[in-house]
């Protein structure tokens, strides 16, 4: 008896059971799982061979010696103390400038925003939008607005000659500050939403004002998730070498960075400058594996850390991974 | 809140000596010298010295290219600008409009641009025609010059570079160079990419030269001529050039200290050791 | 006498006043999140306008020379400015990159969205992790180094540095933001498509691809916009090598100029309000408006699914 008259009959159930049949979709689902494993082995190949070729190439020159050492001879020996010093001091201020606002601006969204208010959609459309701007377009932008516009603009007033308007480590920093917000305000979100309601209701329930909840009761159980993302920006924020490259960044310096006016030698860029302009190539591959070897330490310890965070705060919230 | 309370209190201490020093260096002793790649190891070395000699002056370099040095001279952002080739009159005039004062143009040093190939080319000379030639592309393979039969990869500068500029005009003739010139940000990355290539070829200051084949040119007479210290200095080899400093009219008394400690026999003798040559 | 109750105490006006400040705190961080985009709009932009408006720049660099046929020589006697080797540079890149990347990170998205025992998924994902975490530099310093040269063995192309190093390089750099967007979308698709698709008699690769894969493919294709909006942007392993050679070819081995780079290379040069500087900041401008588009239309893409999928 055909069911359905209009429709083409399908396989019957001796035909599905069929084994030639069912060795042809056999074949395919070797065929298919061996693919996609590859295209994923492939991925964990690509990272092995990047890690390994720096690490094998670099783990010998890593010393404390070259960790404290300044750069010496036309940086064809010595150490990268300068450049680490100045990765240190250029995150430290980014965080001091990205970590408020971008909590503030989180909390924003979070707790006060009103859904669907123009308010509300132009702050995400614009976090959205910061994260997928190019990180040159940074630079440009700490060149044209912080240096050009803030900078001579403050020179300006105090009317002594160019000391604002031109590459220091405070607009570097403000730069990267501005490219890492995205980063803060989705981590701290997070971390928001992971606080449970009944917190708050009874916070306020018992008379707080909605700051109040805020900062005593939501803020201190959200904490993990802002460290995450404060340390996910700091990793970023040693990484990028495009917007600093016209906003501070400097190729050598005989002295440490003391003031805000001050340039400074960075890591990520010293690669870039050891890779394309040191004078001695021969000699210098060493320094440059081990100088690469230390700034992927250095991001992935701090990556590391923030996925640690990030795994216990999605166990609080009864996330499975 | 306590812990963020501490934090906040630990970076506000790191903080304030930080901002409170705002007020930039000592400008009156610190010298920053910004431009040619080509000069930066001489700059290097003579601001090591000069420091070492003078505790107390402080002098930073920074590399980028000539064309980088002159612009930031005339932006107002350094004291000295290094530079491979001579500033134009425009930017002289430039400079002195937005700079408030004439800029000084001094020779410091002696270079003689050298042709680079890799160790195993068996081309050892080449004409300033044949060279013209290469990098405007009407010469494509090896052959053309004596060589195997194989296509030549030119490597060039970017055009940020006082060498570029240099070359241009006095082996272009202002001709353009080839499309497919790779353009690499420093005489050291030329240098790298010749070792690695066969078939490559590039141009650079005679101080990078050391561990890779140089090309001698075919003087006036035909004869090849090497880049030495005589050669150069006369003028026989083709391709020699001062390297120039110049110094801002806004820089600070110790960058003419600084100036005329370089120029003093002291300062010059270092210029060899670096591997350029000195200009008396 | 009794303690009053709660809400009849008077309100501490100290606490209110804090109150209102941390209130004005919160709305000036989020004013300056959308004042930040709208500045990096206006700045860059604004730098770029000589070339738009002003007589005197447009002498040397203006809209018909940008886009019409020629070679970028900015240094030069007679300088020019056309970005259509740029233009091209940048494309063969990021064409390069997609083509490299995607099937790569979607494919592997499927695999362990779908079929990945659970270690191989734990495995997977620290891994992608730490590509996403290698800065851009190593990627550029790991290409000019060790890949170039493994790239010129396998290929024995005559230049070492060009848009196949580059391309690859930036694939692995986009490959991390594809695979986890693809992932997300596919684990978003409910199992009731699956287990109603199986109960009818499919096999388990003919559910992914037949249904699981389409009702996802909205997100995917965000993640392909991400991928190439990451890609056209990426600046330092262009920089260190494609060879910076302005060619106009279709040729994947050749050098390639693209526009990022164009800008790093060459933005410390300039004086301040030249036709050079103009012009880098309008290649700065059009990158910004590229990526720009991009991201809205990922944006738009991924909320559609969303309304799709809670929809069904």
């Amino acid at each position: 008896m055909n069911v359905f008259p209009n429709v083409a009959p399908g396989p019957t159930v001796r035909e599905l059971a069929n084994p030639s049949r069912r060795a042809v979709q056999a074949g395919w689902n070797v065929l298919w799982t061996g693919v996609t494993g590859l295209a994923t082995l492939w991925i964990v190949l690509i990272v092995g061979v990047i890690l390994g070729t720096i690490v094998i190439g670099g783990w010998r020159t890593v010393t404390p010696t070259f960790l404290l050492g300044n750069p010496e001879n036309g940086m064809t020996e010595g150490g990268i103390f300068p450049a680490i010093f100045g990765t240190v001091l250029l995150v430290l201020l980014m965080i001091i400038a990205v970590l408020p606002v971008g909590v503030l601006a989180a909390v924003y969204l979070h707790e006060y925003a009103r859904a669907n208010s123009p308010v509300t959609r132009a702050v995400r459309f614009a976090v959205n939008n910061l994260a997928g701007v190019p990180s040159i377009v940074f630079g440009l932008f700490g060149l044209g607005f912080f240096i050009q516009f803030v900078g001579r603009g403050i020179d300006g007033a105090l009317g002594q000659g160019v000391l604002f308007g031109q590459p220091a480590i405070v607009w570097a920093a403000l730069t990267l500050a501005l490219l890492n917000l995205p980063v803060v305000i989705v981590s701290t979100e997070e971390a928001l939403r992971a606080v449970p309601r009944s917190a708050r209701e009874g916070s306020l329930a018992l008379g707080a004002t909605r700051w109040q909840t805020v900062w005593h009761v939501v803020l201190p159980q959200a904490l993990p998730g802002v460290l995450t993302g404060a340390i996910l920006s700091v990793s970023r924020g040693a990484g990028e070498v495009a917007p600093i490259l016209f906003t501070g960044a400097a190729y050598y310096l005989p002295y440490l960075p003391t003031a805000l006016t001050d340039q400074f030698m960075e890591l990520g860029y010293h690669v870039y400058v050891l890779a394309t302009q040191s004078p001695n190539v021969e000699q210098t591959l060493p320094l440059l594996y081990g100088t690469v070897l230390v700034l992927l330490l250095l991001t992935f310890a701090l990556n590391f850390t923030a996925i640690v965070l990030r795994a216990r705060l999605r166990r609080r919230m009864g996330l499975r991974d | 809140m306590h812990v963020a309370r501490r934090w906040a209190a630990i970076l506000f201490v790191l903080v304030v000596p930080f901002v409170a020093g705002c007020g930039g260096r000592d400008r009156a002793q610190s010298i920053s010298i910004k431009g040619s790649d080509t000069m930066v190891i001489l700059g290097q070395k003579w601001s090591d010295e000069y420091m070492k000699a003078h505790p107390g002056a402080v002098v930073a370099i920074t590399g980028g290219g000539s064309g980088t040095g002159i612009a930031q001279l005339i932006n107002g952002t350094t004291d000295i600008a290094q530079s491979s080739r001579p500033m134009k009159d425009a930017e002289k005039q430039k400079a002195q409009e937005q700079g408030g004062g004439a800029v000084e143009e001094h020779a410091v040093a002696r270079d003689g641009v050298t042709v680079y190939v890799h160790a195993a080319n068996p081309v050892a000379t080449i004409s300033m025609e044949q060279l013209k030639g290469v990098y405007t592309g009407t010469i494509t393979s090896w052959k053309d010059l004596g060589g195997p039969d194989r296509p030549i990869i030119v490597y060039s500068r970017e055009n940020n570079s006082g060498t570029y500029v240099f070359f241009k005009e006095h082996v272009l003739g202002g001709a353009d160079f080839v499309e497919r010139a790779q353009t690499l940000p420093g005489t050291a990355a030329v240098v790298n990419a010749v070792t690695q290539d066969v078939n490559g070829i590039g141009y650079g200051g005679i101080a990078y030269s050391g561990g890779i084949k140089r090309l001698g040119i075919l003087g006036v007479d035909g004869t090849p001529v090497d880049p030495t210290e005589e050669t150069i200095r006369s003028g026989a080899y083709p391709l020699s050039r001062p390297l120039y400093w110049y110094v801002s009219a806004k820089a600070p008394p110790a960058a003419h200290a600084l100036l005329a400690w370089v120029l003093s026999p002291e300062g010059q003798a270092h210029v060899t050791e670096v591997g350029y040559f000195p200009i008396r | 006498m009794p303690a009053p109750p709660l809400l009849a105490r008077p309100v501490d006006h100290r606490r209110r006043r804090i109150d209102r400040l941390a209130e004005m705190a919160i709305a000036a961080s989020a004013l300056i999140t959308v004042t930040g985009i709208v500045l990096i709009f206006v700045f860059v932009f604004r730098e770029a306008l000589p070339v738009l408006f002003d007589r005197e720049t447009q002498l040397e660099a203006n809209l018909a020379k940008f886009f019409s046929p020629g070679s970028w020589q900015p240094v030069s006697d007679v300088p020019k400015y056309s970005l259509l080797p740029l233009l091209i540079g940048s494309l063969k890149a990021t064409l390069i990159a997609v083509l490299t990347a995607v099937p790569v990170a979607v494919l592997a998205a499927l695999y362990t969205a779908e079929f990945a025992p659970r270690a191989i998924r734990e495995l997977l994902k620290p891994v992608v992790e730490l590509l996403a975490g290698i800065p851009s530099v190593v990627l550029g310093f790991f290409a000019l180094i060790v890949l170039a040269t493994g790239v010129q063995a396998v290929t024995g192309s005559p230049t070492r540095l060009n848009a196949f190093n580059a391309g690859l390089a930036l694939g692995f750099s986009i490959i991390p933001v594809v695979y986890s967007v693809s992932e997300d979308a596919l684990r978003a698709v409910p199992s009731s498509y699956r287990e109603a698709s199986l109960a009818l008699g499919a096999s388990a690769w003919q559910t992914a691809f037949r249904v699981t894969l389409p009702a996802a493919w909205a997100g995917i294709f965000a993640a392909v916009m991400l991928g190439l909006g990451r890609a056209v942007g990426e600046t330092m392993i262009v920089l260190m090598a494609s060879g910076n050679a302005a060619i106009t070819s279709w040729s994947a081995f050749d050098s390639i100029r693209t526009m990022s780079a164009t800008i790093a290379a060459e933005l410390a040069e300039v004086v301040v309000g030249s036709p050079h500087y103009s012009t880098l900041f309008f290649i700065g401008s059009l990158l910004f408006a590229i990526t720009f588009v991009l991201n809205v239309a990922a944006g738009l893409m991924v909320e559609r699914m969303r309304r799709r999928l809670a929809g069904a």
